[in-house]
């Protein structure tokens, strides 16, 4: 390809006066035909219409959110909004206790993360580091709860919660994710990668097992804990179903449950509302993901790679 | 010497002792529990509970709306399975390439996998919006009558697999993608020396070698379909006429709508044997992984 589109260029150039503006694109078009051959144009096309279909829609919903509700009706659509209301976002918050929502949005999922690491690090620290009777029985058991799903556990749990009085209260939406089976099993296999070498030496130079958890098993395992927190924090920011089960109290629901109020009280139409409420619970997680995307892949890939 | 090992044991305990406690409250405990429930005649208000044995599911699995229920679950998950692991097998193959487009390409298809359920059903029903929806407008420039979506019964269901499509793709096309890298490439250069053609090498060699990440994809897409809830309760609320209503939804309406104890507990105890086969199997399948590696 290379030699047929070389001379191609040369062609360009010397047919076309050099001030033209013209000789830049034609310029521009030769050196892109020479990069790229026919097939490799093609993939890039197709490549690019791939990530449209997953990307659009999400830009829909952005400009969406600014657009006034005739521009929603509009015929055909519009792409970009002729006038941008940031209003909506406005009528959007006012609609419902939205900044509760977001309050219990965040403060819920921090609270999980923070048990979740006091309660799986020891754990797994034992459970790779320590030899006791019954360990492998204990681990077994734990693991069994990768295999449960909420959605069989809740009638039970909310039960248990009626009758000591926690519907309805944080706890509600805290405890029953305070500790974590997938925690626990990516954190031990990674401690369990760390020579034990390391560890007696620690203990010769008498380093508590407090020390050698904070200064040497978590910076080692630090990838693992980041992946562990982004994979908790989107899992419990995004969570519907526990929240909607546990509490029918607007003080204490989160941003998910809020949103789908928004959608049955709003007259069913009003997209653009919808949409701009929608924003403030995907927002986030956009921005997050556009920080540490190997990150959060990884930490949703990690149980399939083997 | 002896003390000092009582002394090691009894930290190990008193490590594990949390987790070990939010295991046995929050799943032992209510495994149990639900196939307790699910022997009772029970209202959640009234203080009697009578025990009615295996009344539930007899009733349960005779009752047509309870099949239907079920029809629209297997439906829901046999074409999740089957289109989202096809096309994510020929996305994953091709977007198997380390250039900065193909990682774009990739990152993108995997935003909607980390978005809540919630919102992307909510963008859909927008989309999908029969009168000012985007999906129409765009069917009708290629000459295609718009649908009424998630209104009319007929495509109701498929509206909310679409959605449930769109969302798991990117998943399953990175967990393919690792699953194509561990194949080592020397096998492929073997099969370029006995100048086998793309379609051979894809069937006799890329095929048998990713079956374990198949297998694994297989279960997982599996056991999630069965759970799908959200889309649900957001797009259709099991409606119109019953055509979306899968298990998780019936077991929501069942215990927290209509206060029927028993019947939702059987509903979650179904559930669980459906889950605990499919990952029995998936145990299974992974003991054989060993012959292909």
């Amino acid at each position: 390809m290379r030699d047929i589109s070389t001379p191609m260029e040369k062609s360009f150039s010397q047919r076309i006066p050099l001030s033209n503006a013209n000789t830049l694109v034609s310029r521009a078009l030769a050196i892109l035909a020479r990069k790229l051959s026919l097939g490799k144009l093609l993939e890039t096309i197709f490549l690019v219409a791939l990530s449209l279909i997953f990307i659009f829609p999400f830009f829909w919903m952005f400009t969406t959110s600014f657009k006034t509700l005739p521009e929603t009706m509009l015929f055909p659509p519009t792409l970009l909004p002729q006038q941008w209301m940031s209003q909506n976002y406005m009528e959007a918050w006012r609609s419902g206790p939205f900044p509760t929502y977001l309050f219990n949005s965040i403060y819920i999922a921090v609270a999980i993360l923070i048990l979740q690491f006091a309660v799986i690090i020891p754990a797994a620290y034992a459970f790779a580091k320590k030899s006791f009777k019954g360990s492998k029985l204990l681990f077994g058991m734990i693991l069994l709860g990768l295999m449960i799903p909420t959605q069989v556990t809740f009638l039970p749990i909310y039960l248990l919660f009626s009758k000591v009085g926690l519907i309805n209260t944080p706890a509600a939406l805290i405890l029953p994710f305070a500790s974590s089976s997938f925690g626990i099993f990516l954190l031990t296999q990674n401690f369990k990668q760390i020579p034990d070498e390391i560890i007696e030496a620690a203990k010769l130079d008498k380093a508590s097992e407090f020390k050698i958890i904070f200064r040497i098993m978590l910076p080692m395992a630090k990838p693992a804990i980041l992946t562990f927190a982004l994979f908790s924090f989107i899992a419990h920011w995004n969570d519907y179903f526990w929240v909607l089960t546990m509490t029918n109290s607007d003080a204490i629901r989160t941003l998910p449950v809020g949103i789908v109020n928004l959608k049955d009280t709003e007259s069913i139409k009003s997209w653009h509302v919808i949409m701009a409420g929608n924003m403030i619970l995907v927002a986030p997680i956009l921005f997050i993901y556009s920080l540490a995307n190997k990150y959060i892949k990884s930490a949703f890939t990690y149980s399939g790679i083997k | 010497m002896a003390i000092s090992r009582t002394k090691k044991i009894d930290t190990a305990y008193l490590y594990v002792l949390p987790a070990v406690i939010g295991c046995l409250v929050f799943t032992i405990y209510p495994v149990v529990y639900v196939m307790y429930l699910s022997t009772l005649s029970w209202d959640l208000i009234s203080p009697d509970k009578t025990f009615v044995g295996l009344d539930n599911y007899k009733r349960l699995l005779t009752s047509p709306e309870f099949q239907q229920v079920l029809i629209n679950s297997a439906t829901y998950m046999l074409v999740m399975v089957t289109v989202s692991i096809s096309i994510a097998l020929v996305l994953a193959v091709w977007l198997n390439k380390r250039t900065k487009l193909h990682n774009f390409v990739q990152t993108s298809i995997f935003t909607p996998h980390i978005i809540s359920l919630v919102s992307v059903a909510m963008l859909w029903m927008w989309i999908m919006d029969p009168e000012y929806g985007l999906l129409n407008y765009i069917l009708g420039w290629l000459g295609i009558p718009g649908l009424q979506w998630i209104d009319n019964p007929d495509t109701a269901l498929l509206s909310v697999i679409i959605v449930g499509i769109w969302k798991v793709i990117g998943y399953n096309v990175l967990i393919l993608i690792a699953g194509l890298q561990s194949i080592p490439s020397y096998i492929y250069e073997s099969a370029k020396l006995d100048k086998a053609n793309r379609v051979t090498t894809f069937f006799k060699i890329t095929i048998p070698l990713l079956s374990p990440t198949l297998f694994f994809l297989l279960i997982v897409n599996i056991t999630s379909s069965f759970q799908v809830f959200d889309s649900v309760r957001v797009m259709t609320q099991g409606g119109p006429v019953n055509s979306t209503n899968v298990l998780v939804h019936w077991i929501y309406q069942t215990g927290f709508e209509f206060y029927r104890i028993g019947e939702a507990a059987t509903g979650s105890v179904l559930l669980f044997i459906i889950v605990a086969l499919a990952t029995f199997a998936n145990f299974k399948l992974l003991a054989s992984k060993i012959h292909y590696q």
